[in-house]
């Protein structure tokens, strides 16, 4: 297990693998998000008070959810990185960051969509799209401050560090988020809170989830080839692979 | 060879530091006045009127405070970094956690510390009772702190930045919004006459969460900075 | 006692291996090997832009390296970095003195870092520096001459073992330059290491100097 831990860290294997398993990812992740959303848009039944607009949960809770995850991936690839260092880490870390991103961009988009039809504003400061918001910021910040260094190297390891300080920060500022709304607000579900647990409006819900993973998975590997290419272009091995393939 | 003990560097930081805010007292009254315009802009903004005033005056006081202690942070390592004395603290085989944990706590007594002396002057101006100026203090003495040691980690990533201040700011600001969060609310709570104890607490639980690992992530940051 | 001491020169005090270390785009430095010993001084010669600082840098721990091995009296640099640095003076191109404190001042705390230090045995090397006149002045008032001195008298107060100096005779005369020449003369004397990137060779014709050409 360990040798084999050893093995990914190097970019050539690294390289082999991703250029491997990408395609699985992606069909697969194609076929459960298409099952999933048949589920979701045809098979569930209209929620009770919400009707039809609640359908967009499907997307929008997967969002949210890799939103986080993708950001905690980072965190602990960049950690990789910077503490074994192993450069592959770094690699996987700027991977993630736009892609996370985007997925908080799509969280809050479909959550404002949402929000338009059922409460009549497109933007409300519930503590989903607080922290979401915030969450943007995270990522916002983390690709600014890789920018600014010409070095390579030396963006991989400040931006390294800003990716542990801010997956500490982010439970302390999820908690805080909740505890300013929670002085406000009179309802005691969130507005965008998980459906009732009927079992026809759950599963595609989860199926939808997993196939939203195995997507990044996919944009993952696309993402981390790239990133090895880039950093990897003057290296005697690349240029063998380039001059066979 | 002997080496100097840790109380002795930490005195040796603070005497050093407070040495050269004396000879350069503007830079240390550059963020207060800072913090007073800001204030000032709000009832230009808003209303003149310090009924309306003051239901947003916790939250005004604390932008504020927030804002003025990112403007001070400019002063906290640049100077250090430019003239290579940042570089020698790096290389003098001294804890540099240490070291950068005294030099923020003196720049959070030049710069933090006179916010807070000042903020019941600012409050009154919004229309804040004295009833609330305790709190008000209180909240400002330990979010100050928060703001200066998460303030730290993000000076020290980006000191080495061209023209990094506003990076500096979009790297700190969300991290801080937790401490604006519960400082703003006591406040407001306290203006209203109820119990403040659960957000002052979790203030200081997050300066000491801040203060304890906050100086080894500016280490990191501080080494990664000083490299070229 | 004899074959003690000896063995004790045979071992390197600094042992540098196979560093290479990429700019940007540039691979810098390729595999750059060389060893010291006490008493040795190791001048690094190239063109500008060779790579010589970031040589110095790589050595002294502030930049990392690419790949090879910096070993410090048998351990590795990033195993023991706090002892090494303890033994170590680095003289950049810029004199690391603020503008605003004294030259004594500056010397006081950049010292009483590293260990106590009493203000008889600061004069005492502004004076042998010839520069008794500028121990009061703010570091701004003073020529670069004078500042390349004072900085230089900081790395004589450290009682380091290992000098790394970049371009130390920058802005010196040639009194300066003599004068310099004479503390590297004593500190190699007494068992010192020294490193230095510079245009021009001091203390030429001197046994254990040595040079080191980067391309």
């Amino acid at each position: 297990m360990w040798l084999w831990f050893h093995k990914l860290s190097s970019p050539p294997y690294a390289y082999r693998l991703a250029t491997l398993l990408r395609p699985w990812f992606f069909w697969v992740a194609m076929a459960l998000m298409l099952f999933a959303a048949y589920g979701g848009l045809v098979l569930a039944p209209p929620d009770y008070q919400q009707k039809d607009a609640f359908r967009i949960i499907y997307v929008h809770a997967p969002a949210a959810i890799m939103s986080l995850q993708v950001y905690v991936v980072m965190a602990i690839s960049a950690a990789v990185g910077i503490i074994w260092r192993i450069k592959l880490g770094h690699a996987v870390a700027a991977a993630c960051a736009p892609v996370g991103a985007a997925f908080t961009v799509v969280a809050l988009a479909t959550g404002s969509i949402y929000g338009k039809p059922m409460w009549g504003t497109w933007w409300e400061w519930d503590p989903r799209i607080t922290s979401e918001l915030i969450q943007l910021f995270l990522y916002l910040g983390y690709m600014a401050l890789r920018a600014s260094f010409d070095d390579t190297q030396r963006a991989d390891r400040a931006s390294a560090i800003l990716a542990i300080v801010g997956v500490v920060n982010v439970p302390i500022v999820k908690y805080s988020v909740v505890w300013w709304n929670s002085l406000h607000q009179a309802p005691t579900i969130s507005k965008l809170g998980k459906p009732a647990i009927a079992l026809s409006m759950a599963w595609p819900l989860y199926t939808m989830v997993l196939g939203f993973m195995l997507y990044f998975a996919a944009v993952l590997c696309d993402r981390v080839r790239s990133e090895i290419l880039r950093r990897e272009r003057n290296a005697t091995w690349l240029l063998e692979t380039v001059k066979t393939s | 060879m002997q080496s100097s003990g840790l109380g002795a560097l930490v005195r040796l930081v603070v005497a050093r530091d407070l040495r050269l805010a004396v000879r350069h007292w503007d830079q240390v009254m550059q963020p207060l006045i800072f913090f007073a315009i800001i204030t000032t802009l709000f009832p230009l903004a808003i209303s003149p009127a310090l009924d309306e005033l003051r239901r947003i005056a916790p939250g005004v006081v604390w932008v504020a405070a927030m804002l003025a202690s990112l403007l001070a942070l400019e002063s906290l390592f640049r100077p250090d970094v430019e003239d290579g004395t940042m570089e020698q603290w790096v290389l003098s085989g001294q804890p540099l956690s240490l070291l950068l944990l005294a030099k923020v706590v003196t720049h959070w007594l030049l710069t933090g510390l006179p916010l807070v002396l000042m903020s019941p002057l600012v409050g009154t101006a919004l229309g804040m009772p004295e009833s609330a100026w305790p709190v008000l203090m209180a909240t400002l003495a330990l979010g100050t702190g928060s703001l200066s040691m998460l303030g730290g980690v993000g000076a020290a990533l980006t000191v080495s930045v061209r023209r990094g201040s506003v990076l500096l700011a979009l790297l700190v600001l969300p991290l801080e919004m937790p401490v604006l969060i519960f400082g703003a609310r006591a406040v407001d709570l306290a203006m209203h006459g109820e119990a403040v104890a659960g957000p002052l607490n979790l203030l200081a639980a997050l300066l000491l969460f801040f203060v304890s690992l906050g100086p080894f992530a500016m280490a990191a940051a501080m080494r990664v900075s000083v490299e070229s | 006692m004899h074959a003690q001491a000896e063995t004790a020169a045979a071992e390197p005090q600094l042992d540098v291996r196979a560093v290479h270390l990429w700019r940007g785009e540039r691979h810098l430095l390729r595999g750059t090997s060389f060893v010291l010993q006490r008493g040795e001084l190791l001048q690094v010669v190239g063109p500008n832009g060779v790579g010589k600082t970031s040589l110095l840098r790589c050595v002294a721990g502030l930049l990392p390296t690419e790949s090879g091995e910096v070993i410090w009296r048998g351990r590795q640099l990033h195993e023991c970095r706090d002892e090494y640095h303890q033994e170590l003076a680095y003289l950049a191109h810029i004199n690391g003195l603020k503008p605003d404190l004294t030259a004594l001042e500056n010397l006081q705390y950049s010292v009483a870092l590293r260990r106590p230090v009493m203000q008889q045995e600061l004069r005492a090397t502004f004076s042998r520096l010839r520069i008794d006149q500028c121990a009061d002045l703010p570091a701004r008032a003073l020529s670069a001459g004078q500042k390349r001195r004072v900085a230089i008298g900081r790395i004589l107060l450290t009682r380091a073992s290992l000098w790394i100096l970049d371009e130390p005779i920058t802005n010196l005369d040639s009194a300066g330059i003599a004068l310099f020449e004479e503390c590297m003369a004593e500190h190699l004397r007494t068992g010192g290491l020294i490193l230095t990137a510079a245009h021009q060779l001091l203390l030429q014709g001197r046994p254990g100097v040595r040079t080191l050409e980067l391309r």
